[in-house]
């Protein structure tokens, strides 16, 4: 795992295969939460950490699945461990940081069945990537998350003040606008082997 | 008796149209989005999700005397995944080809929101027949929405109907159809929608039309309610709500 490699997978991951512009993965929290920058980038924070324990604690039990040829299991499980898991962080962040958990704890229990949790885990394991890796690639899909949201929520604040026809308020203008953002990022397609290849 | 079959056929048509999953409810946007490039992607997640719907209805609403209602959440979870895993093996086993295209949103259909959904709003609280009606009815109603969605991208974006109809045929028998594998239409298709950004346009516009023809109709207009929308708004979505006005 060079340093090479590590930044390559966390630009992929950002820029040209986008977790929610690309891949189309966590697109309720990004159409639900993105009125407003500071819950956009509350859920964005939340996310990113959820992302990383589970990576963290399912890679593991990935492998004793695998020993034991139960790796159908891996849906059933991978969703349990993680409810469970965000449960649990929660209640530690109550009892003994609370500050964190005033500033990500609401956001926690809607991200269990987020499909860009469970959809991170499960890509990891079919790109078959290393612990680290896996950590690695993340970390970069949570950060792209944050950028996807972050950008939308600006685009959204100028969209509650534009002039747009009846039938298109709404939904149907912020996903006319979300296609707009995607075609953006349609233009770094092709950057990081452009880098490092 | 007469009346029972009444109320199943509304049930039953109330998925198709008016309370369409993915047009008026807005729910499952992330498997809409990602599996509607191609007709045969479509109808085959269409399907793998309404087996799924039908069956978690099914097994939800003859246990909901049983499940205490404080886990409920989990242990619709657990009876989703079962199910979920169960068609997952199937696919590899009889229709590899689809199971490839559809990739990780296969399993992903455990954290699809029309089934969670579903089972909150409706098998929870209503006997076992009407619920598996229910759950045909929206399964129905994704499948159709998809399809639609489908239709435009594909001709547009990849210039055929049906590509790869094989996929999904090969589960009756080599060369069904004499081998139909979709035609090509448009020779110079616009790639864009075929791309994620066309994902967005063609549901954004979709959405438009179906609020179009609501609006006349004098019903309410499909809004995403930030959380509102999700499942699990009965265990938290209050708060994020609450937390915003706070601020506001």
């Amino acid at each position: 795992m060079t340093a090479a490699q590590i930044f390559s997978v966390i630009l992929t991951a950002i820029l040209t295969e986008n977790f929610v512009l690309c891949k189309f993965l966590g697109i309720c929290p990004f159409l639900g939460v993105s009125k407003k920058v500071d819950t956009a980038l509350g859920m964005s924070v939340a996310v990113i950490f959820v992302m990383l324990i589970s990576t963290a604690v399912t890679y593991p039990i990935n492998t004793v699945l695998v020993k034991y040829d139960l790796a159908y299991l891996q849906t059933i499980v991978f969703i349990l461990i993680i409810a469970a898991l965000v449960q649990l962080v929660e209640i530690v962040l109550k009892k003994y940081i609370k500050s964190l958990y005033n500033a990500l704890g609401i956001y926690l229990p809607l991200i269990t069945t987020n499909c860009a949790v469970l959809g991170v885990v499960l890509l990891n394991l079919d790109e078959g990537y290393s612990f680290g890796m896996s950590l690695v690639n993340s970390l970069g899909a949570g950060i792209g998350f944050m950028v996807a949201m972050l950008i939308f929520a600006g685009v959204r604040s100028r969209l509650e003040t534009a002039d747009i026809p009846e039938c298109l308020k709404g939904l149907p203008s912020t996903l006319i606008a979300a296609s707009l953002t995607s075609v953006s990022f349609l233009g770094f397609s092709g950057v990081v082997d452009g880098i490092f290849g | 008796m007469a009346k029972e079959k009444c109320s199943l056929k509304k049930e039953f048509t109330k998925g198709l149209i008016k309370e369409n999953p993915v047009l008026r409810l807005v729910l499952g946007t992330c498997p809409t989005l990602a599996t509607s490039t191609s007709m045969v992607n479509a109808i085959g997640m269409g399907i793998a999700a309404t087996i799924v719907l039908v069956c978690s209805n099914i097994v939800i609403s003859a246990l909901r005397k049983i499940i205490p209602d404080k886990v409920r959440i989990p242990a619709y979870v657990v009876i989703i995944a079962s199910f979920v895993t169960l068609v997952q093996m199937l696919v590899k086993a009889f229709v590899p080809a689809l199971d490839v295209a559809l990739g990780v949103f296969l399993p992903l259909i455990v954290v699809n929101c029309i089934i969670l959904g579903r089972a909150e709003a409706f098998a929870n609280k209503n006997p076992v027949i009407a619920s598996a009606v229910d759950g045909l009815g929206m399964g129905i109603g994704f499948t159709a929405a998809l399809f639609c969605m489908a239709t435009v991208r594909e001709f547009l974006g990849n210039g055929s109907l049906f590509t790869d109809a094989q996929n999904l045929l090969s589960v009756f028998g080599d060369n069904v159809l004499g081998g139909f594998n979709g035609v090509t239409i448009l020779n110079t298709p616009m790639t864009l929608f075929i791309l994620p950004a066309g994902g967005f346009f063609v549901f954004g516009v979709l959405i438009a039309i179906s609020n179009a023809i609501s609006e006349k109709k004098k019903l309410p207009k499909a809004e995403l309610h930030g959380c509102e929308s999700c499942p699990l708004a009965a265990t938290c979505s209050k708060v994020v709500s609450r937390e915003e006005d706070k601020k506001i």
